[in-house]
């Protein structure tokens, strides 16, 4: 191979550094559609659409379970009494410190609405169990209250909840 | 090949790992320091080109695979699925599907190219059996492939390719009830393609090293035929192929894209958007483009079993031209009546190609069987007599002469 100008060398260093830098354009464009492929797709979107849950069936004191997005929602028809027990409690005391009045929607108080997953590990707690009237959940003993609050056990957080408003005094969209 | 390698990393750790795993080495000298004829033309650079092929095939695969249901009343609804809802799943699947076709033509023209220039004669002949064995991996996977779309041609391909081994005499039957799992085409017949299809890319990819190796070991073949004699005969691997072959494969890649992009229906069939329907067969049964040749040859013999011995034979027969060919000159450069015969062949090819998507009707059987015949007979008659006969071109001194001329 014959000797090459310096002009020459550079002029080779810039194209192979141009093609090297437009190949990893190329790359990182190329990944998108494989990284992209494995979120959520239309039909699994579509499928966690609000849901509408029509309240009048339940009962005083009684807790449903309806499914949104894949995840259980307790819909629980809280009692004077039960209300009364989540109100009366030193909320500083409380492992998760949060009012009763957080978790409701004003003027609908004996309507609590939360996700039915343990905060400690992802178990569904047992209703109507456990020594504060709420949830009991069977994994590894946390005890959750009629405001779904933890109050015992190893579970840090209380139970979430999920995005809802009344659509009527009737009636609510989860989502 | 072998020999005391050139690679010396000057980093600390790469000179650790090589000690313990020569891996930084073995690619050095496989595809950096390696000897490779300076007079390769582009037809050299499709091996380069199936290699990324089979890679995008088994990327796009294995995403199509996470949301591809394989059950016999959901696996098309699942295909739509993908091309519907999946994010980016009509690109993908557009890819893969074009991609095998762009697969095959690469494969076609990486076989003709050794057809042309004799690289498969001595000592390359076990490269060229593992290039016939790579080639019916492909035929088959290809095929299962088709199968799990489970639209209408997918079904009637699979009854009537899996029905082909009821020919055989005696144990047809039972053969044939085997690969279905069933006594028809069905769920059984559905599940184990997929399984299969899933598999075979990855034994494809092991002969592949194979093929490599044998490669390497032998040297690559070259336009003139004749083997590097000195250091002046050839050139680093890198940087002048790996430029060839990047060029080559942002080429293709651009061909490759006109069809996922502008025309991705164009090399399928309409009737594999029908789902699969047992109970009717479409009018006309016709496989992907790669496979016509082939399907012209099987159906241009009238007899059920004699055309499915045709049918294999017209691949099989492959692996014997470093024996079928007697010629001790490789190139057709310098075969001036070889290459005239290699031309009509790759005519009566296409043609076989184009005939087997017509109806088995009229002039279209007549044309079909003068094509098979001078199939056979390149193979069989052909090239053993050249050998003999032919007058063949003086061979150059060297490759370097044969590329800068009497100065080398």
């Amino acid at each position: 191979m014959s000797t090459v100008s310096s002009a020459e060398h550079s002029r080779r260093d810039f194209l192979y550094i141009a093609t090297g830098a437009v190949g990893a354009v190329g790359v990182a464009a190329a990944l998108v559609p494989f990284i992209a492929q494995m979120n959520p797709d239309a039909s699994t979107i579509a499928a966690g659409a609000a849901v509408d849950i029509d309240l009048a069936p339940i009962a005083d004191g009684q807790i449903v379970k309806v499914f949104w997005r894949s995840k259980p929602i307790f819909i629980f028809h809280r009692t004077a009494k039960e209300i009364a027990e989540a109100k009366n409690v030193d909320v500083a005391s409380l492992p998760d410190p949060e009012p009763d009045s957080e978790r409701v929607k004003p003027g609908h108080e004996q309507w609590l609405v939360v996700i039915g997953i343990c905060t400690h590990l992802g178990c569904i707690p047992l209703a109507h169990q456990g020594e504060y009237d709420g949830w009991f959940c069977p994994c590894h003993g946390s005890q959750y209250d009629t405001a779904g609050r933890i109050r015992k056990g190893p579970a840090p957080k209380n139970l979430y909840l999920p995005p809802y408003k009344f659509v009527s005094d009737t009636k609510i969209q989860i989502g | 090949m072998s020999g005391h390698s050139t690679y010396q990393p000057q980093n600390k750790a790469l000179q650790w790992l090589e000690k313990r795993l020569p891996i930084g080495g073995l690619m050095h000298s496989s595809f950096v320091a390696y000897p490779t004829p300076r007079n390769l033309n582009y037809w050299w650079t499709f091996g380069g080109i199936l290699t990324f092929m089979l890679g995008v095939q088994i990327v796009t695969g294995i995403v199509l695979a996470m949301h591809y249901t394989p059950q016999v009343d959901m696996a098309f609804d699942s295909v739509e699925g993908i091309m519907r809802d999946v994010n980016y799943g009509w690109l993908l699947r557009y890819v893969h599907a074009n991609g095998a076709s762009m697969f095959f033509l690469a494969a076609y023209i990486h076989m003709f190219r050794g057809m042309y220039y004799g690289s498969y004669k001595e000592p390359r002949e076990v490269l060229w059996i593992l290039g016939v064995i790579l080639l019916l991996l492909m035929i088959a996977t290809g095929f299962m492939g088709y199968v799990l779309v489970w639209g209408q041609m997918s079904f009637w391909a699979a009854t009537v390719i899996t029905n082909l081994f009821s020919a055989i005499p005696g144990v047809g039957e039972s053969i044939v009830t085997w690969l279905w799992g069933g006594y028809a085409v069905g769920n059984p017949t559905l599940n184990r393609f997929y399984s299969l299809h899933y598999l075979l890319p990855f034994v494809i990819a092991g002969v592949v090293v194979l093929h490599v190796w044998a490669l390497h070991v032998v040297g690559q073949n070259n336009p003139a035929g004749i083997e590097p004699k000195s250091d002046k005969d050839t050139v680093p691997f890198t940087p002048y192929a790996t430029a060839k072959d990047g060029f080559m494969m942002v080429v293709f890649c651009i061909l490759f894209a006109w069809f996922v992009f502008y025309i991705p229906n164009f090399l399928g069939h309409a009737d594999n958007y029908i789902p699969a329907n047992p109970a009717v067969t479409p009018s006309e049964i016709v496989p992907e483009w790669y496979y016509l040749p082939f399907y012209a040859i099987l159906r241009s013999i009238p007899n059920k079993l004699l055309g499915v011995i045709a049918l294999f034979s017209s691949i099989a027969i492959l692996a014997f031209m470093p024996w079928l060919d007697t010629s001790r000159v490789r190139s057709a450069r310098f075969r001036p009546l070889y290459r005239q015969f290699f031309w009509l062949f790759v005519i009566a090819a296409v043609g076989l190609g184009w005939l087997g998507s017509k109806p088995p009707e009229g002039i279209y059987v007549v044309v079909s069987r003068i094509f098979t015949a001078y199939y056979f007979a390149f193979f069989l008659i052909i090239l053993p007599l050249l050998g003999v006969f032919e007058k063949t071109r003086p061979l150059p001194i060297s490759i370097s002469e044969s590329v800068l001329g009497a100065k080398a």
